[in-house]
């Protein structure tokens, strides 16, 4: 279970632009460290991360390993039109995680 | 050559007197006056005690969210947390370590859920230091948060508060340390890059950097018997209840700050 943490308004100015803040627990496993018996532990990361304002991508990322576990994303985007914001995180398996917040704009 | 062989050691008997030993920022006793307590928040840089106050951007409210999920989720069989502490839980971690009142003994925050789960939920005790149990104790420890510190020191908690207090004091491991020499003695000192705090537990469970993730106080204990070359006792021992206990009895009146973000 992953669990999810989203900040954004939920209200704003038409033109107004907006803090958005994404947080997502996952141990972004590198790759590059051993375990107590000398074992290489497997990388296990998120590879991809987007957020999407009424379907349109407003901000992607592509993460490496050498991102922190649990990575925080904080960017802005232009509060335009009443809506959702879908935030979608892709790992290296393909396992999806999904949330939405929404926000309405006067 | 004799003489100076009896020179030698008189002198040394007395550089080692009683008396003759500067130590003026110490208590008889050797436990920390009042004035000079400080969480291990006040040792961290600005940024980590920024990233403790954001309650967004602190990553321990991952386990506070899911402990709070936790809490109110009930199987078709069991009572929800919820529906027996509708109240919340305010301040209770507070007081924790504590003696139970049904069974005598002492149990930290971590025990006593785990006594709910087996007598009243009819359930499996959580492994110590899964996600779940730390989600759990992080819940009901925040809940806490900003109350000061308030275990009991008392004629029944006395001997746990020896107990607690002989491990702290005793020197163990390859490198012969006792809790007692860093924490109390020798805090605000460097220990290569890092300041020495006094080890309270005021935090925990807390997320640390080192760990990318929440731990709970006897994961922190274990780290450092490990640092000392020590052979780390297991999860829940009850020696470190007991030094739980002192640990909170050393640091009564500081709040709690659950969960806290630490190095």
């Amino acid at each position: 279970m992953a669990g999810i943490r989203l900040a954004v308004p939920s209200s704003a100015t038409k033109g107004e632009i907006i803090e958005i803040k994404a947080l997502i627990q996952h141990a972004m496993e590198s790759g590059f460290r051993r375990g107590s018996r000398g074992e290489v532990i497997p990388r296990d990361i998120i590879t991809r991360f987007e957020c999407r304002y009424n379907g349109a991508l407003v901000f992607a990322a592509d993460f490496h390993p050498a991102i922190a576990a649990n990575p925080l994303m904080t960017f802005h985007a232009l509060a335009d039109k009443s809506g959702v914001f879908d935030f979608t995180w892709t790992d290296q398996a393909g396992q999806v995680w999904h949330d939405s917040a929404e926000i309405t704009v006067t | 050559m004799k003489r100076i062989v009896a020179t030698l050691l008189l002198s040394i008997m007395v550089a080692c007197a009683p008396g003759s030993d500067p130590v003026p920022e110490l208590s008889p006793e050797g436990v920390l006056p009042p004035e000079d307590i400080r969480s291990g928040y006040a040792f961290l840089t600005p940024e980590t005690q920024r990233l403790q106050d954001d309650r967004f951007e602190n990553p321990g409210y991952l386990w506070v969210d899911r402990g709070a999920a936790l809490f109110e989720a009930a199987n078709a069989s069991t009572p929800a947390c919820a529906s027996c502490h509708s109240d919340g839980m305010e301040g209770v971690a507070a007081t924790y370590p504590a003696i139970n009142e049904t069974s005598g003994a002492l149990l930290n925050l971590e025990g006593r859920i785990n006594q709910c789960r087996t007598i009243h939920q009819d359930e499996d005790a959580y492994e110590y230091e899964s996600d779940e149990l730390l989600a759990l104790t992080a819940f009901v420890a925040a809940a806490s948060n900003g109350a000061p510190q308030s275990v009991e020191i008392s004629d029944r908690t006395a001997p746990y508060l020896e107990t607690g207090e002989t491990y702290f004091r005793t020197r163990r491991g390859q490198f012969n340390l006792s809790c007692q020499q860093c924490h109390t003695e020798t805090w605000g000192k460097k220990l290569r890059g890092d300041t020495i705090s006094q080890g309270h537990s005021n935090g925990f469970p807390a997320y640390r950097f080192e760990w990318q993730s929440m731990g709970s106080l006897h994961r922190r204990l274990r780290d450092c018997d490990t640092g000392v070359r020590a052979e780390p006792l297991p999860f829940g021992d009850e020696t470190y209840i007991a030094l739980e206990l002192y640990l909170a009895a050393r640091g009564n009146g500081l709040e709690i700050e659950t969960p806290a973000v630490r190095r």
